[in-house]
């Protein structure tokens, strides 16, 4: 071009990053890691080490899994620049209906499964609809939603609660994988570890887990210094692998020493996982951020804005369905009142996460750290016997600072 | 005559540039002082100075007004003393009434109660003063922008102004409301209020100016007095640090077969169904020609661009679109983008990126299809695209990776045209495709029309600017109330010919 140096970067010049710059830019990521960390020891000392046993912990997947099922489609819908609070009464009516089909019809457990998913589906693509093609807010839409389903299960389960269910069914929330391996061998293991039993099929899976995010960390990190992208310092890159890999083996040996894997574990796994991937990695993940970040420019580069939206609330109503069925499998029965107020949990979550109420920032495991923060943060008080008045306090302040963080960090920058 | 303003050696620096670097600035009391300088030359960062939006203490140097030292805490505090900023973006509460926005802040009241009748009364005088023939009660909302600019300054005005700043005033204003802008700067000049103008417009600071400064890179280049004639080659001269010969590229086209044919277009306005707003619009454009719209604002050049680009304008459209002889459809944007045709916004900040994302982002995302297979990205293909507009449209940035927010308006707009390049189309239409950007970008987006239409694609070029489209222009249509009323090659074109066209009755 005829002319150099016509105009420069406003902003700051980015060459070779010091260790502290780079700290500042990813305040966010690091802070919600920190704080779940500093929260876990702080509860491990103040429950003296009640929050860390196995049987706390594997409790604790159970009860945060169905907020975090929901948190993931939850994120996508926030992430397009909407909000979905009707996801509590959906889940619970959705139990309702699993209740009603297992327990009073005796339908099979497959047939109830997946009609309650499509009922779900349809439940999101229903508000979807108004929000997407006819522009009304979601927030009013899916207002109305809560109340509607809400008083949907109340007359399905004409007030009363409907269980048990069947021991097949039960087993999705609370069933847990088998051992593979020899039981001669876990005798041995547990003998050496000074355990009553150790299950090696979680161990195993924990290891491997942690060596894949190391392995995945190490060619996402080669490849950003192929393409000259900042890149983390080696010390940072090494200590965070390094404190997730050791989480998650930790998790997975205490895991093995009560039962093993819980079946909810492994949903939640390959469902964080496969919503991962498609939020970072596909066209339609893509496009769903370009429609939250300007929904005009968007809708100026040819993609269609109002499918992707009402993809977004079908997906949800999906999600929320598997959460409800989740819960009821947990509870074993299902009550009118199921997933009261749930919605508040998993909308909290995905703020904590990092995800913004404009639409087009936040990311799926910033939601899954976010609601497993929640979820320490409630399981920890009550160990402490804090009673419900405290702990409603507590989660409302740690939700707001989350997002001052947030904001005040936007601004610095700005 | 004495100085109102001496702004000494002012220096201000952000984390890892420095905007402003020893800035001297004189302003004498009662002159009209133009303040010239490409974009990010520091303009904006030296009336945030004076204007208190940085605060004392976060500059260096010294600030003289009135003869005493400034040290302006906040904007508040240097309204009280009289120095009243006008930002380019207006800063008026559309839902509210012309009175309540000029008091807003301020309101005429006793123990909190507003006296309306004060209130409308002294906004009554107010717009006197400014020449604007309107009730005190109408909505913001329901005037133009030329008159909404006039209500800014009317309230300047009721807040005793000494020394009136305005940032770009006329950027987003016609010819006519322009010349009467700035005829009302020479009437307060008269009346002993001190201007400060910002301006990219050099015709007009050649009009009003007393005294011209020009900022390049942070730094004072020269005080030109503009009472013995300053020539703009010598303004522009000095605001690009080299000699500028030539404001357009040169160019050689042979435009060759008719490539885009649009035929009895018709659109009609999407809330008041019954309003045409294009009517019965028919034109052409060849292979590697380049093709102006001419017209005034609200004459219908964006929306018949929009309207064809997908019907992203109107709620029913009506006519034909061929391309190469053969009908297309663009029905929907997709659809116009398939079919080759791609519509660069005029609005980048608002209709063209997403400005919290990265260049990389919006480069690849009218096309994604072309970085992907089975609906997963390539990310590795995404970077090496946008490095390689980068490099072809030299956008100034280390990494693709910097969120566009950050970059300046010329930057932004190459992002914008790298977006719609890569989706290969064979027309482009343009929608004022160097607003707001400085001299030397403006060239250098110049060039890549005529690299455009060299590769034998049609450009379509809507633009406010008339020395623009007669410089890059094969042809010039000019559009009044929705229709095409001339059509003139570019040889024949005259500013006066065009203008005449467009504001015949």
């Amino acid at each position: 071009m005829a002319f150099a140096h016509s105009e420069g970067v406003v902003g700051p010049k980015k060459t070779t990053q010091g260790v502290r710059e780079y700290v500042m830019s990813h305040l966010r990521e690091y802070g919600l890691l920190i704080a779940l960390i500093v929260v876990m020891v702080f509860f491990q000392i103040v429950t003296d080490g009640t929050l860390l046993r196995a049987v706390n912990v594997t409790n604790l997947l159970l009860q945060n899994s169905y907020i975090v099922i929901m948190a993931l489609g939850m994120l996508i819908v926030i992430v397009s620049g909407n909000i979905d609070l009707s996801v509590g009464s959906v889940m619970g009516f959705i139990g309702a209906l699993a209740a009603v089909m297992m327990v009073q019809l005796d339908a099979p457990m497959l047939v109830t499964v997946v009609s309650c998913l499509i009922v779900g589906g349809f439940i999101g693509a229903a508000q979807g609809y108004w929000v997407a093609y006819w522009k009304i807010p979601s927030f009013i839409v899916t207002l109305a939603g809560m109340l509607v389903f809400r008083g949907l299960s109340l007359w399905l389960l004409e007030g009363q609660s409907v269980g048990p269910f069947p021991r097949e069914f039960q087993v999705i929330a609370n069933g847990f994988v088998p051992d593979i391996f020899p039981a001669s061998w876990s005798a041995s293991l547990a003998s050496a570890f000074g355990e009553r039993q150790v299950n090696i099929l979680a161990l195993v899976a924990g290891i491997a887990s942690a060596a894949l995010v190391f392995w995945m960390g190490h060619k996402q990190r080669a490849r950003n210094r192929a393409y000259g992208i900042e890149d983390e310092p080696l010390s940072f890159f090494a200590a965070r692998n390094f404190i997730v890999a050791a989480a998650l083996i930790f998790i997975t040996y205490k895991l093995s020493t009560f039962r093993g894997l819980p079946n909810v574990l492994i949903t939640m796994g390959i469902l964080t996982v496969i919503y991962t991937f498609i939020t970072s990695s596909t066209v339609i993940g893509r496009r769903i951020y370009a429609l939250g970040g300007n929904e005009k420019a968007a809708k100026l580069s040819g993609i269609k804005t109002e499918r992707l939206t009402f993809l977004a609330f079908t997906n949800m109503g999906v999600l929320a369905a598997a959460a409800g069925l989740v819960f009821a499998a947990r509870l074993n029965t299902a009550t009118p009142k199921a997933g009261f107020a749930l919605e508040l949990d998993v909308i909290a979550a995905v703020f904590i996460g990092g995800a913004s109420m404009s639409g087009g920032v936040g990311t799926i495991i910033g939601a899954v750290v976010g609601a497993f923060l929640m979820g320490v943060l409630n399981n920890g008080m009550s160990i402490m016997g804090i009673g419900i008045d405290y702990q409603q306090m507590i989660k409302g302040l740690v939700l707001l600072a989350a997002v001052v963080f947030d904001v005040y960090n936007k601004q610095k920058q700005g | 005559m004495r100085a109102l303003l001496e702004m000494q050696s002012i220096s201000k620096s952000f984390p890892g540039v420095k905007a402003l670097d020893h800035v001297d600035l004189t302003v004498r009391e009662g002159e009209i002082h133009a303040i010239c300088g490409e974009n990010g030359a520091g303009k904006s960062t030296l009336m945030k100075v004076l204007s208190g939006v940085y605060p004392a203490g976060t500059y260096e140097g010294e600030i003289l007004y009135d003869g005493e030292p400034a040290r302006f805490r906040d904007i508040r505090d240097s309204e009280e003393k009289g120095i009243i900023i006008i930002h380019q973006e207006l800063a008026l509460v559309p839902q509210l009434s012309i009175a309540e926005n000029i008091f807003l802040g301020n309101e005429r009241s006793s123990r909190g109660v507003v006296n309306w009748h004060e209130t409308n009364r002294r906004t009554e005088e107010l717009l006197a003063k400014v020449g604007l023939k309107e009730a005190p009660t109408t909505r913001v909302d329901n005037i133009g922008v030329g008159k909404q600019q006039l209500v800014e300054i009317a309230k300047a005005l009721s807040k005793q102004v000494k020394l009136l700043i305005l940032d770009e005033p006329t950027s987003a204003l016609q010819e006519n409301d322009s010349r009467k802008l700035l005829d009302l700067m020479l009437e307060l000049k008269s009346q002993g209020v001190t201007c400060i103008l910002i301006s990219h417009k050099l015709g007009e600071v050649r009009y009003v100016a007393d005294t011209i400064t020009v900022i390049r890179d942070g730094s004072t280049v020269s005080t030109l007095d503009s009472a013995n004639g300053v020539s703009e080659d010598r303004i522009v001269r000095d605001m690009v640090g080299r000699d500028m010969t030539q404001r357009f590229p040169e160019h050689d086209r042979k435009p060759g077969n008719v490539l885009l044919e649009v035929d009895g277009w018709n659109a009609w306005h999407p809330e008041h169904a019954e309003r045409r707003v294009i009517r019965d619009v028919s034109f052409n454009v060849r292979a590697g020609e380049v093709v102006g719209i001419a017209g005034l604002v609200g004459s219908g050049r964006t929306e018949l661009a929009m309207s064809i680009f997908g019907r992203s304008y109107g709620r029913n459209v009506s006519g034909s679109v061929r391309l190469r002889g053969k009908p297309i459809d663009v029905s929907s944007v997709d659809k116009a983008i398939e079919a080759g045709i791609s519509y660069v916004t005029e609005d980048r900040k608002t209709l063209g990126l997403v400005l919290d994302e990265t260049i990389r982002f919006n480069t690849t995302l009218a096309n994604l299809k072309a970085v992907s297979a089975g609906g997963v990205l390539n990310r590795n293909e995404e970077t090496r695209t946008a490095e390689n507009y980068r490099d072809a449209l030299a956008i100034r940035t280390p990494s693709v990776f910097q969120k566009t927010v950050n970059l300046s308006g010329g930057n932004q707009q190459k992002v914008v045209l790298a977006k719609w390049l890569y989706t290969a189309p064979e027309v482009l239409i343009l929608d004022e495709p160097t607003r707001g950007i400085d001299v030397g970008a403006k060239y250098e987006i110049y060039s890549i029309i005529n690299d455009l239409a060299e590769q034998g694609k049609g450009v379509v070029m809507i633009s406010s600017e008339m020395p623009e489209l007669i410089g890059m222009c094969d042809r010039i249509y000019v559009m009044n109330r929705g229709s095409l009323v001339g059509e003139l090659p570019a040889a024949d074109a005259t500013q006066e010919r065009i203008m005449s066209l467009m504001v015949n009755e």
